[in-house]
């Protein structure tokens, strides 16, 4: 799957050659007149031409393989293993990897099963990431592209409050949403998803202001095509590249902010926890223990690694300049 | 032929070489300089606005008291040479020795009646001025209610000092060597309150003067030579560094960057310190209690001694202090730290059952208050965010749930904790007692009538009350011995608390000082520091 | 653009005044004050300590009195940090995190942005692959363990480099923290530059400057790099003023006297005008780098005005 010699000779990164047919031609058919016509290409599904595409991608398909993996161990494994979240095996606080006592990776300080542990911390990071990239990439995306498009005085302001979004104490702000909704893990996923938007945000805005200009988004304005539709079917899947890069670069970032703030007993409790509380809990002992710190950090780097050869076969496969 | 121009020049030369090497020996051999690994930042460097260690280590040694410690954490004389006390135990004079500030200006009597008049004003809102109640006059000066010159303090002449008592108080004296009583300034702070400690400005009595203060990164204190020993101090210069990450002090006192370094040995890296550091590595029981706080108003579980008993029958200390901790921490089955100076005696009546009778008698006691697996004892334990405290807490709870208690572990940030249980909102919560003065007092009185662990927790006993009293008034120190013990009897008899290990303290201390000695107070004054021999 | 400019300044004044105003009343609402210490206080005390700092007032009369000295250019003094003003305390503090983040954006510019570029231009090569390996590392280890174990290996165990604090911006003293944090700095810029260069080389007016005849060279910097830099300006502007005002992690693993640390440290000891004070240095810091990263759209994209 490669192509060394020269960048960009027309080529798709299978090697198959682009469709004849002029530069550039815009990545949804002319919406107001579905439906084949003499000599038109066929109109196909964007999620149908992206799958097709991101199937040929063998990393990606590999990648994703592995994150469905991850998540199922994640989900099923503690059922299967004879330890529980936390039960205390008097016997063995802080020891090895071993076979006898079932410890396969071995205990923490308190005398934890290390696996079973990882698997629900597994849960627990994966579903926040989960729930807060999506939360900061809807509204991210929608507010920015609103704001980008729009322009003039209503981009002042809309920019102006991500102003302020920006500056508030973020710490505060946790206190603030435990105070009202108490000790809930969700309530982590609302503070984060409320602090990530707005790179999203800024990013789709910066995107959008550039697209805004092209021809093909003045065409669609020349033809009528209403403010609504043009953003979501023009300029959004247009400006999606960096924005799937992006959410493979706020995925970290929410894991290990969800583990900051549960640090300061402000995030999980427990005996909850998650991969960035362990990998934190690991650190203290990476001379003494080094296992407590390995295992958790495996887990997230495979998860990352996975969630970024996905990213970047997403971004080719919605990439419309690649048709 | 060497011309008359050579000629100049060589004995130009020879001057220059001559000179130099008179100047190479009047420069001193290098200093002796120590470096502090300190933990963290001073919130202040004013006496009597600081009470953490970390701040008493400094101003300590930039102003002295009238009673001082010594390298093993006795108390000797400071600023006065010596005292009388009366057979009442109600008046105290105090003969000041002829010393100076660090201005040149002499050090009298009204310095001292300054400074405990100025701690003891409400403005100042010094957190320590209970102690200072026993005075005459005290307790109404800091509510607001009388002016700071009422204080029973006086200066009858420049270095005679007279403080009178309302009662005889037998940890009086310990309370003078607490860096909020020093003398102060009266000629410097009587016209400039805020900002006067600033580097190189600040007048102090002490063994060093600050020099530097750079917020975040270091604060050096140079020897004072107008301090009246100066002559038998050897540290020149030393370094006080506010490293709050214990892992990182750990690794520049590996370096060797630091010469001591302070609670820079975080308990995962115990046993390796105690394996590669050797001599270095030193540790040493603190007066200081580690114990879980119960809430017994009305309406709580825990009001129901039954329940307090058996939570404390179940709980294996040595596995918290062995296992957990693994730093020398002795498993508590009292209240105020054992290594307290005249410690009370005495302890919870089961440490003799072995682990099967005592967990046999906790679930009888549980099922006989009316808990069983069918009716679990729900229970919030609430402890402030550190590694070690979350551990306790884990292996606490785990050793619970055998009697049916489903615990609810809740991990705040310090703030947040110490709000809670301020507020009597919280069911179980995790609390460190550290003695301010070498007395049992502070343990005891915290659960008396007023104190702040008695408005916590709800604990309110007249005759304990009483006997705590007493015991301060006692002068006699077996007696008061005795009175100690039936108090802090009472409180363990109703198992008021979970009491779970004496601390310890863990320093590390470069092979190259010697004059630093453990001692419960954990005070280690610089003046005693000596470069070991090489 | 200059009036825009101006006009962008101008508006600064009442964001930041919203700030102030909303971080005042989300400081005061959370639970437990700058007195709730280990010493739990008698009373009397307690009662002592919330007058002297007009703590027992009521809240909107503390606000007036707070905003009264602000307008003075009073920030008062920390809570926590009794001897210095929350001025003196972020005066001092900010031109060493300054250093250290500046240092490491430049770090992460020089060696992300060819990194991303050849990437992109290598699509899917070796040079690719082995690139965005690298990179990922920056993004898959956190730096709260990336530091301590440089502080570890290269401080303790090897001795090449001092194991922590600031020693006046000593050089050697530079060299871990600054490399600790452009790591993952360094991974974000390459992945973002490369996704936007693949974008752009894609794009017709590539096509359009290649069937013009020009050279690979010309087509690719003249070109290619300015539209590409769109999206990583974007997320430079806010990341910029998030490093230069110190990472947590790094200041306190390094021991570096930066203002980092106020930002956690001030919210957990609940000092509350140390933290308005740094609230507003990074607000006006954002303001301003979100000015700065607009501006350049403007400069990389002809097309982008804002003048509707």
């Amino acid at each position: 799957m490669t192509s060394e010699s020269k960048p960009y000779s027309g080529k798709q990164p299978d090697g198959t050659p682009l469709p004849a047919g002029g530069p550039n031609p815009p990545r949804s058919p002319d919406p107001e007149t579905p439906g084949t016509k003499e000599g038109a290409p066929v109109g196909e599904s964007l999620a149908r031409d992206a799958w097709r595409r991101l199937s040929q991608n063998r990393a990606a398909m590999a990648s994703l393989g592995l994150l469905l993996a991850i998540i199922v161990v994640c989900i099923v494994g503690p059922w299967l293993l004879p330890w529980g979240l936390a039960e205390v095996d008097w016997n063995a606080f802080g020891t090895g990897p071993t076979l006898e006592g079932a410890h396969y990776l071995g205990t923490d300080a308190n005398g934890r099963d290390l696996l079973t542990r990882v698997l629900y911390g597994g849960r627990v990071s994966l579903s926040v990431a989960l729930v807060a990239s999506f939360v900061s990439l809807v509204i991210g995306v929608l507010y920015g592209a609103i704001s980008g498009y729009l322009g003039g005085r209503v981009d002042n302001y809309m920019m102006r409050f991500v102003d302020i979004m920006y500056s508030l104490p973020f710490m505060f702000l946790v206190i603030l949403l435990m105070v009202v909704f108490g000790r809930n893990i969700f309530l982590i996923y609302a503070a984060i998803g409320a602090v990530e938007w707005l790179d999203m945000a800024r990013i789709v805005r910066g995107q959008t202001l550039a697209l805004k200009r092209r021809e093909f988004i003045e065409a669609a304005h020349a033809l009528g095509v209403r403010d609504t539709k043009i953003v979501t079917r023009h300029l959004i899947p247009n400006a999606i590249g960096p924005v799937i890069i992006y959410v493979t670069l706020t995925v970290p970032k929410v894991i290990l902010l969800e583990s900051f703030l549960s640090f300061l007993g402000l995030g999980v409790q427990e005996p909850l926890t998650s991969w960035g509380v362990l990998i934190s809990e690991g650190v203290d002992m990476m001379e003494s223990a080094p296992w407590m710190l390995l295992v958790p950090s495996f887990f997230l780097a495979a998860t990352l690694f996975c969630l970024n050869f996905l990213g970047d076969g997403l971004r080719d496969a919605l990439d419309p300049r690649t048709r | 032929m060497i011309s008359k121009h050579h000629k100049m020049m060589s004995r130009y030369l020879l001057a220059a070489l001559g000179g130099i090497a008179l100047g190479a020996m009047a420069v001193p051999a290098q200093a002796f300089t120590v470096d502090i690994a300190n933990g963290a930042e001073p919130g202040s460097l004013d006496p009597q606005k600081t009470s953490g260690v970390w701040e008493t280590r400094i101003t300590r040694a930039l102003f002295e008291r009238l009673v001082t410690y010594a390298a093993d954490g006795s108390l000797v004389p400071g600023l006065a040479e010596h005292w009388e006390i009366s057979d009442d135990g109600k008046q105290y004079t105090f003969h000041l020795r002829d010393a100076e500030w660090s201005d040149g200006e002499p050090i009298t009597a009204d310095d001292a009646v300054f400074a405990l008049r100025r701690v003891l004003e409400p403005a100042i809102a010094n957190q320590n001025a209970n102690l200072y109640y026993p005075i005459v006059n005290a307790r109404a000066i800091n509510a607001g209610e009388k002016s700071p010159d009422t204080l029973g303090v006086e200066a009858v002449d420049a270095h005679t000092l007279r403080i009178r008592l309302t009662q005889p108080t037998a940890w009086f004296l310990q309370a003078l060597a607490m860096t909020e009583a020093s003398p102060l300034p009266e000629h410097v702070l009587a016209n400039a309150d805020d900002g006067w400690i600033k580097p190189g400005d600040t007048v102090s009595s002490g063994v060093f003067t600050l020099s530097q203060w750079q917020p975040q990164s270091r604060i050096v204190v140079t020897r004072n030579p107008h301090y009246y020993d100066a002559d038998q101090v050897s540290v020149d210069e030393a370094v006080f560094y506010p490293i709050d990450d214990a892992n990182a002090a750990l690794n520049r006192f590996r370096t060797g960057e630091m010469d001591i370094a302070y609670s820079s040995v975080p308990s995962s890296r115990f046993a390796w310190a105690r394996e590669n550091l050797g001599d270095a590595l030193r540790v040493g029981p603190l007066t200081a209690e580690y114990f879980y706080m119960f809430n017994l108003h009305d309406g709580q579980p825990l009001a129901d001694r039954r329940v307090r008993e058996a939570l404390n029958l179940a709980v294996r200390r040595d596995v918290i202090t062995d296992q957990i901790l693994g730093q020398g921490q002795t498993p508590s089955f009292w209240y105020v730290p054992r290594n307290t100076a005249n410690a009370p005696r005495g302890d919870l009546d089961f440490a003799d059952m072995t682990m099967d009778e005592r967990m046999a008698r906790a679930k009888a006691l549980m099922q006989e208050a009316g808990y069983g697996p069918d009716h679990p004892l729900r229970l919030r334990l609430n402890y402030n965010t550190l590694e070690d405290h979350k551990k306790i807490a884990v292996a606490v709870a785990a050793m619970w749930k055998p009697l049916g208690v489903e615990v609810e572990l809740i991990n705040s940030e310090a703030a947040v904790h110490y709000a809670t249980i301020r507020e009597g909102n919280f069911e179980v919560a995790r609390y460190g007692m550290v003695a301010t003065i070498n007395d049992p007092f502070d343990f005891l009185n915290a659960y008396a009538d007023n104190g702040s662990a008695s408005q916590s927790s709800g604990y309110h006993d007249a005759d304990y009350d009483a006997l705590v009293a007493k015991s301060t008034r006692e002068l006699d120190p077996q007696k008061r011995r005795q009175l100690m013990t039936r108090a802090q009897q009472r409180l363990l008899d109703g198992y008021a608390l979970l009491p779970l290990y004496d601390y310890v303290s863990v320093h590390l201390v470069s092979p190259a000082i010697q004059g630093w000695e453990i001692n419960p107070m954990d005070v280690h004054p610089l003046r005693y520091l000596q470069e070991s021999e090489q | 653009m200059l009036i825009y400019t101006l006009k962008r300044l101008l508006q600064a004044i009442p964001t930041l005044l919203i700030v102030i105003t909303i971080s005042f009343f989300l400081m005061r609402v959370a639970p437990g004050g700058p007195f709730d210490g280990e010493r739990q206080l008698p009373p009397e005390i307690e009662a002592n300590l919330m007058a002297a700092y007009h703590l027992d007032e009521p809240l909107p009369m503390q606000y007036l009195r707070y905003m009264g000295n602000l307008l003075q250019g009073d920030f008062g003094p920390s809570f926590k940090y009794k001897d210095f003003s929350v001025t003196e305390l972020i005066m001092q503090g900010f031109p060493v995190s300054l250093e250290i983040g500046g240092l490491a954006i430049l770090l992460a510019l020089i060696v992300g942005l060819p990194l991303g570029i050849a990437a992109a231009l290598k699509r899917n090569s070796t040079v690719d692959y082995m690139v965005m390996g690298t990179a990922l590392t920056g993004i898959a280890v956190p730096n709260f363990v990336i530091a301590p174990i440089f502080a570890l290996v290269f401080g303790v165990l090897l001795g090449w480099l001092p194991a922590g604090g600031w020693n006046g911006g000593a050089l050697p003293n530079l060299v871990l923290p600054v490399v600790a944090l452009s790591i993952q700095q360094i991974a974000y810029i390459a992945r973002m530059m490369r996704a936007s260069m693949i974008e752009v080389l894609g794009s017709h007016f590539i096509r359009t400057a290649r069937a013009k005849g020009l050279n690979e060279g010309e087509v690719i910097w003249r070109h290619a790099i300015r539209p590409a830099l769109l999206p990583v300006m974007s997320y430079l502007g806010p990341a910029i003023a998030g490093i230069i005002t110190g990472s947590v992690v790094i200041e306190q693993i390094f021991g570096i006297p930066g203002i980092g640390r106020y930002f956690v440290q001030g919210a957990l000891n609940r000092d509350y005008t140390l933290v308005m004070g740094t609230v507003v240095f990074y607000g006006v810091l954002i303001v301003l780098m979100n000015l700065i990263v607009d501006l350049l759209y403007s400069a990389l994209d002809p097309q982008i005005r804002y003048d509707d």
